[in-house]
């Protein structure tokens, strides 16, 4: 069975985003509410309780004015593959088994049904990727018909995050099988975001698969990934040819060369 | 039987033991806690979207001035999505967030249901419903009276934005009517029109060929911040970083505070604010005294950098001289705080590059500029000579010609009327360039000069919102007897409106879409109904040919269609097939040569061009080195300048839920609005980096937080535009404060519109 998924033609979806191009726009933002059903409330100015898959945070490099620079960074849900594959921070601590990693497409799924708001899941996420209903969302006026059939609509009390748009890969294997395919190819499969993006700084595709974008990408000599350090083996790639930023996106401590080289490695 | 102690613990262990034994084995509690959850979680108002049959229709957005092809998903009768549609010549594919968020309006809060008639009092917002007969019919038989008493002039019209053909419905309509009084958007572009009227003889709005320019010299334009067509232009950036290492485009940003086009630019350059003339005049400085222009074309299709003698044999200095004589960069540098040896490697490096191509019209390009900073980029082009040529500016022939259809009719009544004065007073001796002045409007109202007025028509552009020194304006509304709104929304003016006449929203209703600004091709849009009308609402078009038809006479003489479709086939004329079939019209023909471009008298691009109706030569030099903003300096220390950005409005609709929502916490908190201050200015006044205060103008005050912020210029306050909405919905009304109630218009001495970049103003701890 292990051998099964191990295959290396099972699909590892990924995104490669292109710091140098995204222009912070918010396109994407929009892109994956409407996409995905997300609710809107009155005050939306505390983050924390605002819900929103794809967040685009501002980078500065605190350079005093006329030397000051920022980049702006979408962050959808990292779909890590932690250390050993299968292994996401979230998925580890779930009681529910209401997140689960996909052995066929390595996207970390969240089955809204199972989940009982226990936000263990919350707290595992470096990437603060995953968000709480405080409260039952709310259509006003006829809002309501612009949902969505494809995504379940949430309720209070249980935690979403960021899907990869699952159902446009579900869609696309309906195509696929119809027609008598058994792969999907690249253009079939494209989340919302990155087909929004008008400057074309989001790729998406299979990592595993040389014939996708993404494939090359994420070996390009600017790509990187948010939070390296923890090993937590996230499919989404950033790249940036700013040195300062590589270096915001992560944990960095003086003299880290030295001390992590004298560093035996922890086992248990 | 004897219940005795030990019989009763018996039984208690007994009875304890069986209960733990049968809860373990019956399935009861298992699957009470299992429904539990489930039940909590199925709330029956936790809403199960419908499936239905999948389609895709596509059209074109008109939420902004950018003219992008969407595709509408739809399920059953329900719009679902919006996205770009692929492959369409302005956006290629991609889409903005306000572009996305379609639907809201479609469906969201903010629409008004039907026609209404005020009940309460102005700005109050309660009105009550009405059929559309009546409002159709109390509305014509109002203006009819007004007419009938011989004061036709005394109707004025704000139709938004200019161009288009329900605008020019409702310029019909003012025309058969008997009123001058028409008022329209004044923007950046006019400005450039107004440029290229003089200087290269041709009544057009310019184009800018961007994607193929290997530099872009932008004097505060917010290329990627909305400017032109917005979509189109991130789309061109984008594709300019395709080869990450090298890119295609380098583009040099001139801006007091680090905007997200200074941000992505590969270099920004910090002048200060209102000093891009002296900044342009000084890079032509070096041009000019190194030799490094474009020979060729500026010995064979200009007239005036050298010195000339004139038709009447008088000698002229040319631009040449006063610029070496007034503009050097060392002089330039105490203005502008941009210091030399900057100032000279740009200069060369734009002479030098392959296509460089100098642009303006600040941050979104929504209001009229400097007429001197935009002499002064048009030279630099000329100087190298990058006029209709890859990747230069674009001199069009004019494409927004007036909709092909017959005269308006008229009779004596609307002769007399059309003779009046307009509330604005255009044509002002003045200013020989003005086509209308919209910001001196509430102050004809509230004077009541040249005449009082009477009624106001509103088809578009939210002037209760828009036009600076709004709560002037807003003033300005409760004072006309009857103004009647066309809004598809509660926009801020629509509040105090007496008749609102909804116009469908775009996804409901046919219209063509301008070509979209600064484009370098002309592409006309028609935006298509996807899905039925949601409420009853009606074309703003067909409310106008209603209105002229129940007016007897000349007026519904002049207004021969049966509906609005009718006159829009007639007036699209033979690019109608196009449109029709791919939902755009595209300009085919190449840019015209050098000897075929210019229409001055001189046949030449002219540098040192001169007034139309003789209005005399315009000097190179302008009055003062900065425009002033509003305000007095000694009671106001600081400037505020607007924040424009495409994550706070484009257009002129206000921000839908999803826009709101996006808006990061660094421009809005709680309800209130934050500005950025540098920390040295604002740890001079003893404000601290999240503290609230109170910013004054000599107009009005608003409560703020602060940001203590790096990427702006010691002495600024960044205001973010787009909020303090009265109207819309709960998301947006009462968030933030609104920039226009805080600035007043400065007008320019030569177009005089209003070109404010500024307001003088104070901050204090609250």
């Amino acid at each position: 069975m292990n051998k099964h998924h191990d295959e290396v033609t099972a699909p590892r979806y990924g995104m490669v985003i292109d710091l140098d191009k995204c222009t912070g726009c918010g396109a994407c933002m929009v892109a994956c509410m409407t996409e995905n059903n997300v609710p809107f409330k009155e005050n939306e100015t505390n983050k924390l309780d605002s819900i929103a898959w794809m967040r685009i945070f501002k980078i500065s490099n605190r350079e005093p004015f006329p030397k000051a620079d920022m980049v702006y960074l979408p962050r959808p849900c990292m779909q890590c593959d932690g250390k050993h594959i299968g292994h996401p921070p979230c998925v580890s601590v779930c009681p529910a088994t209401a997140t689960d990693y996909d052995q066929g497409s390595g996207i970390v799924s969240q089955i809204y049904t199972r989940c009982f708001g226990c936000r263990y899941c919350m707290a595992a996420c470096p990437y603060l990727a995953r968000q709480f209903n405080w409260w039952d969302p709310h259509w006003p006026a006829d809002t309501k018909k612009y949902l969505s059939p494809d995504v379940s609509p949430r309720m209070r009390g249980i935690v979403e995050k960021c899907s990869f748009c699952y159902h446009r890969l579900q869609r696309a294997k309906d195509r696929a099988y119809y027609e008598g395919r058994d792969t999907v190819e690249e253009d079939e499969y494209q989340t919302s975001c990155t087909q929004a993006c008008p400057a074309g700084a989001i790729t998406f595709g299979d990592l595993n698969n040389a014939d996708h974008e993404v494939h090359g990408l994420k070996n390009d000599p600017r790509a990187f990934r948010l939070l390296e350090n923890l090993d937590t083996n996230p499919k989404v790639y950033y790249m940036t040819g700013k040195k300062w930023v590589r270096q915001a996106c992560d944990y960095h401590i003086k003299d880290e060369a030295a001390k992590t080289k004298a560093k035996p490695e922890q086992h248990g | 039987m004897k219940l005795d102690r030990r019989t009763f613990l018996t039984l208690g262990v007994g009875a304890a033991a069986g209960g733990a034994l049968g809860i373990s084995f019956t399935p009861l509690p298992w699957k009470m806690t299992d429904d539990g959850s489930i039940w909590t979680q199925n709330w029956p108002w936790t809403p199960v979207p419908p499936t239905g049959e999948v389609s895709e229709r596509e059209t074109v957005c008109t939420l902004c001035p950018g003219g992008c092809g969407v595709s509408v998903r739809k399920v059953g009768d329900r719009c679902v999505k919006i996205e770009g549609t692929k492959g369409h010549p302005v956006n290629k594919g991609g889409i903005c967030l306000l572009g996305l968020s379609g639907l809201q309006f479609l469906y969201g809060p903010s629409r008004v249901h039907g026609p209404l008639k005020r009940i309460g009092r102005r700005g109050e917002g309660n009105f009550q419903e009405i059929t559309w007969e009546e409002a159709i019919a109390e509305v014509a038989e109002k203006l009819s009276a007004i007419r009938n008493a011989g004061r036709p002039h005394s109707v004025a019209c704000m139709t938004g934005p200019a161009r288009g053909t329900v605008p020019a419905l409702f310029t019909r309509f003012m025309e058969a009517f008997g009123s001058p009084n028409v008022f329209s958007n004044q923007d950046s572009w006019d400005t450039h029109r107004q440029v290229a009227k003089v200087m290269y003889g041709v009544d057009a709005y310019p184009g800018f060929d961007l994607e193929n320019a290997s530099l872009i010299l932008s004097f505060g334009s917010g290329l990627l911040d909305g400017w032109g067509s917005p979509v189109h232009m991130l789309a061109g950036y984008g594709e300019s970083r395709k080869s990450s290492a090298r890119p295609q485009t380098r583009i040099v940003q001139v801006e007091p505070r680090l905007s997200l086009t200074a941000a992505k630019s590969d270099e920004w350059v910090a002048a200060k604010p209102g000093t891009e003339a002296a900044l342009a005049l000084a890079m032509a400085h070096v041009i000019i005294k190194e030799n490094l222009y474009n020979k060729n074309f500026v010995a064979f299709y200009t007239r005036g950098l050298t010195d000339w003698t004139d038709e009447n044999n008088r000698p002229q200095v040319g631009f040449a001289r006063t610029v070496l004589e007034n503009y050097s960069p060392v002089k330039m540098a105490a203005i502008t705080g941009v210091d030399p040896q900057t100032v000279e490697r740009l200069a060369r490096q734009f002479a030098k590059a392959e296509r460089p191509v100098a642009v303006c019209g600040r941050a979104q390009g929504d209001q009229a500029g400097e007429f001197h900073t935009f002499l002064a980029v048009h030279a630099l082009n000329a100087l190298a000579g990058n006029i209709n040529r890859p990747g230069g500016v674009r001199i069009k022939a004019a494409d927004d010609e007036a909709p092909a259809w017959p005269l308006a009719k008229g009779d004596s009544t609307s002769r007399a009327g059309l003779k009046r004065p307009r509330l604005d007073a255009v044509p002002v001796r003045r200013y020989p360039l003005a086509e209308n002045l919209p910001h001196t409007f509430a102050d004809a109202v509230l004077k009541g000069e040249p005449y009082k007025l009477e009624v106001l028509l509103v088809a578009g552009g939210d002037p209760g919102y828009f036009l600076p020194a709004s709560s002037k304006v807003k003033e300005a509304l409760t004072r006309i007897p009857l103004v009647v709104s066309f809004s598809p929304v509660y926009d801020d003016t629509a509040m105090f409106a007496d008749y609102i006449l909804p116009d469908h929203l775009y996804l409901e209703s046919l219209r063509d879409v301008p070509s979209p600004p600064g484009l370098a091709t002309c592409v006309i849009g028609l935006a298509r109904p996807v899905v039925d009308p949601v409420y009853k609402t009606r074309h703003a078009g067909d409310s106008v040919l209603e209105i002229a038809k129940a007016m007897s006479g000349s007026v519904a003489a002049s207004f021969p269609w049966g509906d609005y479709e009718e006159c829009l086939r007639e007036a699209m004329g033979d690019k109608w097939g196009d449109m029709e079939d791919q939902g755009y019209w595209k300009e085919q023909a190449a840019a015209p040569s050098w000897t075929e471009t210019f229409g001055t008298p001189s046949r030449r691009f002219e540098f040192c061009p001169d007034l139309p109706q003789g209005g005399g030569r315009i000097s190179v030099k302008p009055k003062a080195w900065v425009a002033q903003p509003l305000g007095d300096p000694k009671t106001h220390p600081l400037v505020a300048v607007p924040i424009q950005s495409m994550r706070l409005e484009n257009g002129t609709m206000g921000a839908p839920p999803f826009v709101v929502k996006c808006m990061p916490d660094t421009v809005l908190e709680k309800d209130w609005l934050v500005v950025e201050v540098n920390p040295r200015t604002a740890k001079a006044y003893g404000i601290g980096d999240g503290n609230k205060a109170l910013l004054s103008t000599s107009l009005g005050q608003a409560l703020v937080m602060v940001l203590h912020d790096e990427g702006i210029m010691p002495g600024l306050v960044g205001v973010p535009a787009g909020l303090g909405h009265v109207g819309y919905d709960r998301f947006l009304r009462g968030k933030g404060a609104n920039y226009h109630a805080l600035s007043g218009a400065v007008e320019d001495p030569v177009t005089g519109n209003d070109v404010a970049w500024g307001v003088y103003a104070s901050l204090r701890q609250a």
